[in-house]
């Protein structure tokens, strides 16, 4: 029976020889990541040990990653505690991939699981947020879960009853324009089928212009998969995935790779051909309200924000910096930058970009999530408008329910740090 | 019989449900207070002492996207309330599932605040206007979860047979 790569990555996992939409499988799992919600994963975890003679004991401590990037440094000591509680789980069940609050090997947690190697093809990947369909862009199965979940993943290796999924095939085509890239897609995707469009799907990514991306902008186009509603999102591995494998993230045991079948059954296909794509921006107040650029340009903005589990990479931060290189940030706006990981802070700068940043007058920050989630720094006053690279731009989203959130590539971004309103970066009148 | 104490749109993501912000609070029994609490009225109407024991809300496409926050989930468990909505997303319905929060999907589902709805396991009745709402039930591996009690209780039993 032919099968889409995601049907068959479970059917390897749950020890089945064919799956098809709609099956329910146990599927054992590979990684298990959390971040700090840990907490909240070890008091559901201890429960269900709670009343039996068994000594609570995570399966398999090898295969647990825990990444405090939501709120790094603590911002209170509620979360300091927390903090300090997973620390010590950590310590007592031995759990070998933690990353603490480093400058080195910190960072946030879609990043960290890619660089450090921890994702393979083939694998099936849970993690305790939603954006965990990054990893998709190395060619496993990677879906987020809640804490009730992984605490039960913890306990048994395994996630229960969980329902094969349909997949739709989405085959990208064309070069894209100066300017356009991996973000621009994916939010011209999400516009075009809507934030449900993919509900209870898989989005599996092909195409010549797939092919061509670097393993950074898969991870923008998987990372937003879950914008459309998707499970998960997937690029099958190819050659590239093997680079970056081996190059950046030090992997050095063979690679299982997993292709679909040429003549899977899938739900639906769309084609999209990149190569007239303008920069796209997501309007406020949902993701799928998506429009071309000259619709919104001109709208003045308080803030930018350049980084994330989206936006955050080398790459973001080349492209940001070229565009304010020897420039100013405009005196109505303010401009904060949030590495990825400790990593890419690094990279950057030792290619001089910080320096670019700063002497521009945008902010660099400690990586983290940053103002994406609206608890730490970088809060909106009201009525604000903010023009970020992050992926979600729901009301409240940046900490104040009065603000709005608009959503673009680094490009865009920075191109508007310069002038203040949005700023098409083509047109060079920054 | 559960009074509907107020309806939402399509889209409600769970940072309307629980801002990101009050995220520090992880314990479940901690949450409840913070339900829609960007939303004064709403976040009210779920706290007052004067509203009926069985409530229920009423919401469009997709209530609970965005988030894996199982917070969004808990903090609607502590109040009695059951989510009547046309379509639940992934996570929040996996979630509310393994929390046992009481969700409902009935995709033509209309109601407006103050109607009385009546419940059973094949339609919503609409007491006040009359009108009856097919509900979708939920797959077979989802129900076995909520006849355990939740994920805990279902996790244990599986762990004690090894
Ligand atoms: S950067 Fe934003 S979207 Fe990504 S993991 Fe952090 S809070 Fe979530």
């Amino acid at each position: 029976m032919s099968m889409t790569i995601v049907e068959k990555i479970l059917a390897k996992a749950a020890g089945k020889s064919a799956l098809k939409p709609g099956d329910v499988v146990e599927p054992r799992i590979d990684l298990a990541m959390s971040h700090e919600n840990g907490a909240l994963v070890i008091n559901q975890f201890l429960q269900i040990y709670e009343g039996t003679p068994l000594e609570p004991k995570v399966w398999d401590a090898s295969k647990i990653a825990i990444i405090f990037d939501h709120r790094v440094p603590a911002e209170s000591p509620k979360t300091a505690s927390n903090q300090k509680k997973v620390r010590e789980f950590v310590r007592e069940q031995f759990i070998g991939k933690f990353h603490d609050i480093r400058g080195d090997v910190g960072g946030i947690c879609h990043q960290i699981l890619p660089e450090s190697g921890y994702v393979r093809p083939g694998c099936v990947v849970v993690g305790t947020d939603s954006h965990t369909t990054s990893h998709g862009a190395l060619g496993a199965f990677s879906f987020g879960i809640g804490a009730t979940e992984m605490a039960s993943v913890w306990a048994l290796g395994k996630a229960l009853n969980v329902e094969v999924p349909a997949t739709i095939k989405v085959i990208v085509t064309g070069e894209f324009p100066e300017f356009v890239g991996p973000k621009d897609l994916i939010l011209h995707l999400i516009g075009k089928i809507s934030a449900q469009g993919a509900n209870f799907r898989v989005i599996e990514f092909h195409g010549d212009t797939i092919r061509k991306m670097s393993t950074s902008g898969r991870l923008v186009i998987c990372n937003m998969s879950v914008e459309a509603g998707a499970t998960a999102g997937i690029v099958p591995a190819d050659d590239e995935t093997v680079r970056y494998l081996k190059e950046e993230a030090g992997v050095e045991d063979s690679l299982e790779m997993v292709f679909p079948d040429a003549d899977a059954e899938y739900d639906e296909l769309i084609e999209i051909d990149v190569s007239k794509l303008e920069p796209q921006i997501a309007c406020p107040h949902t993701v799928d309200n998506v429009k071309s650029i000259d619709e919104v340009h001109g709208t003045a903005i308080h803030q930018v924000v350049i980084g994330s589990c989206t936006n955050g990479r080398l790459d973001d931060l080349e492209m940001a910096a070229s565009m304010i290189r020897g420039k100013k940030v405009s005196q109505n706006t303010r401009m904060l930058v949030f590495p990825a990981s400790g990593r890419i802070y690094s990279q950057a700068l030792g290619k001089g970009l910080i320096g670019d940043f700063m002497t521009a007058g945008a902010l660099v920050m400690n990586p983290g999530c940053g103002p994406c989630l609206g608890i730490h720094e970088g809060a909106l006053g009201d009525g604000e408008v903010a023009l970020s690279t992050t992926n979600r731009n729901f009301k409240g989203r940046m900490g104040n329910p009065t603000a709005a959130v608009y959503l673009c590539s680094p490009a865009v971004a920075a191109a508007s740090a310069v002038t203040g309103v949005i700023t098409d970066p083509r047109k060079g009148d920054n | 019989m559960a009074k509907v104490i107020f309806t939402v749109g399509d889209d409600i993501s769970t940072d309307i449900i629980y801002p990101g912000r009050y995220m520090a609070t992880v314990l479940p029994s901690e949450t409840p207070q913070f339900a829609f609490i960007d939303d004064p009225e709403f976040n009210g109407r779920l706290l007052s002492t004067d509203e009926p024991q069985a409530r229920a809300i009423v919401a469009g496409e997709n209530f609970g996207c965005g988030s894996s926050r199982e917070q969004a989930v808990s903090t609607l468990k502590g109040h009695e309330v059951v989510i009547v909505a046309k379509s639940i997303a992934r996570i929040f319905l996996q979630n509310a599932v393994n929390l046992g929060l009481d969700i409902v999907i009935a995709p033509n589902i209309e109601a407006s605040t103050g109607d009385e709805l009546e419940i059973s396991e094949n339609q919503a009745i609409n007491k006040t206007t009359g009108q009856s709402f097919e509900i979708v039930p939920l797959p077979k591996s989802r129900q076995e979860i909520i006849e355990a009690g939740g994920l805990i209780p279902f996790t244990r039993t599986r762990l004690l047979a090894g």
